[in-house]
């Protein structure tokens, strides 16, 4: 919601009583009259720049009623729309419970390759939670954040809030946090994390692509998969549809799919290492994003060899480089970067460099056995 | 009366904002101690545009990267002795830099040192406006390979100043400026990085008054292929003092600076429109001052179609070259060590021309390599398109094929334009 701002002379007045959504968009609210707006970007920044504030945003996750309950069980509330992901972003084996809640009567439009464009006042909600042992979901799990899109008239916002020990409500809180985790993994092994709730900059971080800030997840490609809903098993695409809260999207099989990474039956392995690296690596890794100045573009749509790393040279990798001179040297996962910076957990060289403190290992295996199965060749050399 | 009342409170209005804007509008305070690195980075995501950030004396010990992400904001310290931001304690997944900008305009970073990051000591990505003055970044080990890539680190960026800066101990440039357009490099140290002062696939840059020495290479001018900003051209380099840049290598492999020979003062790598002038040059130990084409890197490039790997109108005069060429390290020094049979000339010119812009064998006057008035320094132009290196033990018989006359180079070329970077003198 816009503040509809008058003419104030108290610069402290203008200023919201907590200032913790980030945003992209246009800094210009159309609504209010030429000459106040005039007067108040003078007055706030003096005439270099201002940016449209909003009112506060909730402190507290419940207020935004997407679950039923205090949402400890992550159960949605009515109009809530669970979903899952046909390769997702790895978080240090956190489970992930995504939702979207569209405004009623509106619909999000369909896009074949970027994210569908939903409408103001849609709300995107990922919570993060570690299971008690991931053998056994009746042993519950431990809720962690849960991370807020909103998308607000001028863009998209991001809003992270964190879960009490009680686990029974979660704060907003701008400046993240580290929480020390122990789980049992699938295999029955005790695992220990301490685990990194982002920043709401570090958000942007994998959000922003060109000067905005995006969902990444509710793509066609991604969200082109059945979904276990409650009354029954339905690809999410045909549901969306069905449920009337997304409109020009083709039949399901007309619509482009992505790998499920460790699904040998979704895909080839070149399909499910490209996945992987998609989601995983590309919101920063493409021409758009935050790391585009390292030229590399990581989309499992890239088709360019160099472009997506074979026989590319470091930019700016410093000791990221481990020693080894090409992004991806074919046939050889331990003389090619990727491998070595997916394997290192150092933060001047580990990649993704955000939100990760393990090694995904079956990811890490995946990339490496990819490479490995890419025909040898010689550099090429340049042409004299 | 209502009337006149809004027109006051409008007047008052007016007078007030003008009044603010004599100072910053607001400085938030950061003081060391306990939980510095939270109330830091809430200060810098809560910050409005024209704010303070000021960090008080001492050190701070932060865990993680601190971002910016507001445009117009200054972070500012008590100057780079007394302030140091320290990232020794940087944990996982938490960001490579020690700080990182993103905001879209003008981010000021001031008088504070940065030291020990675990990745680049600062970033900016992206931004129109970014100035570094008096600020220091350093690792406390001395030059090490495990130090951070990049002192000073501004890529994809415009409209960038750097000024009156320390740039230690690198493993990769100490000030880099990359992919940027309009930049002023002055007045700064760069010393016992790989690279001192390093400006690639950058628009209009000026390096001028500053001392780059104990680097690897004191100032690089690059452009390398694969990237978005392709060519590099417009850059000019005087005043400076490029002093004893004979530290050993210790870039990781890999990384292009891996391959910058030690004792290297100047190198110019793929540029055009490049004005070297009254720099003093001396005691670098390979190489005064080289001008290559990216084909010496022995790199692939050719599937870059927008990338050009040739130098072209390079002007080099006035300059005082002054010892050096006695202890030539790499493979180009050791290569022209055994080519012009004794000590190295102070410059070198690769002879690799684009045979498409060729005019009978050489560069159009406009596109030309042109070197006057530089001392006694002496010259080689390896002509190396024409030069067999496949057998090295046989490299003697490859000597009649290089030359030292300078005359073909000689001559004047019009003067670089200076920049220019609004509201900076």
């Amino acid at each position: 919601m816009i503040v509809k701002r008058g003419v104030k002379c108290d610069c402290e007045m203008m200023l919201p009583r907590r200032a913790g959504a980030f945003r992209f968009g246009p800094l210009i609210d159309r609504s209010v009259p030429l000459a106040a707006l005039a007067l108040l970007l003078w007055a706030a920044g003096c005439g270099t720049q201002s940016s449209v504030q909003t009112a506060a945003p909730p402190e507290k996750l419940s207020d935004y009623g997407l679950f039923i309950g205090n949402g400890n069980s992550q159960e949605p509330a009515e109009g809530v729309i669970p979903y899952d992901l046909n390769t997702p972003l790895f978080s240090d084996y956190a489970e992930k419970f995504r939702f979207v809640k569209l405004p009623p009567g509106s619909r999000a439009e369909y896009r074949g390759d970027e994210a569908f464009v939903f409408p103001v006042g849609t709300i995107i909600a990922k919570t993060f939670a570690y299971p008690v042992d991931a053998r056994d979901a009746s042993l519950g799990r431990r809720l962690l954040e849960t991370r807020i899109l909103k998308r607000e008239p001028q863009g998209w916002v991001g809003l992270p809030y964190i879960w009490n020990v009680a686990q029974t409500e979660a704060l907003l809180d701008v400046a993240g946090d580290m929480v020390d985790v122990r789980w049992t993994d699938t295999q029955g092994r005790e695992r220990a994390n301490n685990y990194i709730i982002p920043n709401a900059n570090q958000c942007k971080g994998c959000h922003r692509l060109g000067d905005e800030l995006l969902p990444i997840g509710p793509k066609a490609r991604h969200l082109n998969r059945d979904f276990a809903y409650a009354h029954g098993s339905e690809n999410q695409l045909a549901y969306w549809t069905r449920a009337n809260v997304l409109t020009g999207s083709p039949e399901p099989k007309d619509a482009p799919r992505l790998a499920v990474w460790n699904d040998p039956a979704t895909g080839t392995l070149d399909q499910r290492a490209r996945a992987w690296l998609e989601v995983n690596c590309a919101h920063c890794h493409n021409p758009a994003g935050p790391a585009r100045n390292a030229g590399l573009d990581l989309m499992a749509a890239q088709k360019g060899p160099t472009q997506f790393g074979i026989f590319k040279a470091p930019v700016a990798a410093g000791r990221g480089s481990g020693g080894r001179d090409y992004d991806i040297v074919p046939g050889e996962p331990n003389q090619s970067i990727m491998t070595f910076r997916i394997n290192s957990i150092d933060p001047g060289i580990m990649m993704p460099e955000l939100g990760k403190r393990m090694i995904h290992e079956e990811g890490a295996e995946l990339v490496r056995q990819w490479i490995a199965s890419m025909a040898t060749s010689e550099v090429p050399q340049p042409d004299r | 009366m209502s009337t006149f009342r809004s027109r006051l409170v409008y007047v008052a209005c007016a007078a007030l904002a003008v009044a603010g804007c004599a100072k910053p509008s607001k400085v938030t305070k950061i003081a060391a101690g306990e939980d510095a690195q939270k109330r830091a980075q809430t200060a810098l995501i809560n910050a409005k545009p024209g704010e303070v950030i000021e960090f008080g004396d001492g050190k701070f010990e932060f865990t993680s990267t601190l971002s910016l992400d507001v445009s117009n904001v200054t972070i500012r310290g008590q100057g780079h002795d007394k302030t140091i931001l320290a990232f020794d304690q940087q944990g996982q997944g938490t960001g490579g830099e020690g700080i990182l900008v993103t905001s879209k305009e003008k981010a000021t970073i001031e008088s504070l040192a940065v030291e020990d990051a675990k990745g680049d000591a600062i970033k900016v990505n992206g931004c129109d406006g970014v100035t570094f003055r008096n600020v220091r970044t350093s690792w406390s080990g001395g030059p090490k390979e495990t130090n951070g890539g990049y002192g000073f680190y501004p890529v994809l960026c415009k409209n960038v100043l750097i000024e009156d800066c320390i740039a230690r101990d690198a493993s990769d440039a100490g000030i880099y400026v990359g992919q940027s357009e309009n930049i002023i490099v002055r007045r700064n140290r760069a010393e016992n990085n790989v690279a001192g002062i390093e400006i690639e696939n950058s628009v209009n840059a000026d390096v001028y008054e500053n001392t780059a020495t104990g680097n690897t290479g004191g100032v690089l001018v690059f452009s390398l292929p694969d990237l978005q900003l392709k060519v590099g051209h417009h850059c000019r380099v005087y005043k400076n003092q490029i002093v004893a840049n004979n530290h050993e290598n210790f870039a990781p492999k890999g990384n292009t600076v891996a391959n910058v020979p030690a004792g290297t003062g100047i190198m110019i790598m793929a540029n055009r429109h490049v004005e070297v002038f009254d720099n003093k040059i001396e005691k670098n130990q390979s190489i005064g001052l080289s001008i290559v084409s990216f084909l010496i890197t022995q790199r692939p490039y050719s599937q870059d179609k927008g990338y050009d790997p040739y130098c072209e109108a390079i002007y080099v005069h006035d300059n005082q070259f002054v010892g050096g060429g006695d202890k030539p390290d790499g493979k180009l020094p050791k290569l022209v060590s055994i080519l012009a049979k004794g000590k190295l000339p102070a410059i070198v010119y690769d002879g690799v021309v684009d045979e498409k812009k060729a005019v009978d064998g050489s560069l159009p006057d406009k596109l030309a390599i042109r070197i006057r008035d530089n001392g006694e320094a002496d010259f080689i132009n390896l002509n190396l398109p024409t030069l067999d290196l496949s057998n090295s033990f046989a490299l003697d018989k490859e000597r009649d094929k290089v030359s030292r006359d300078l005359k073909p180079f000689e001559g004047a070329m019009p003067k670089l334009s200076p920049v220019t970077i609004a509201g900076v003198k």
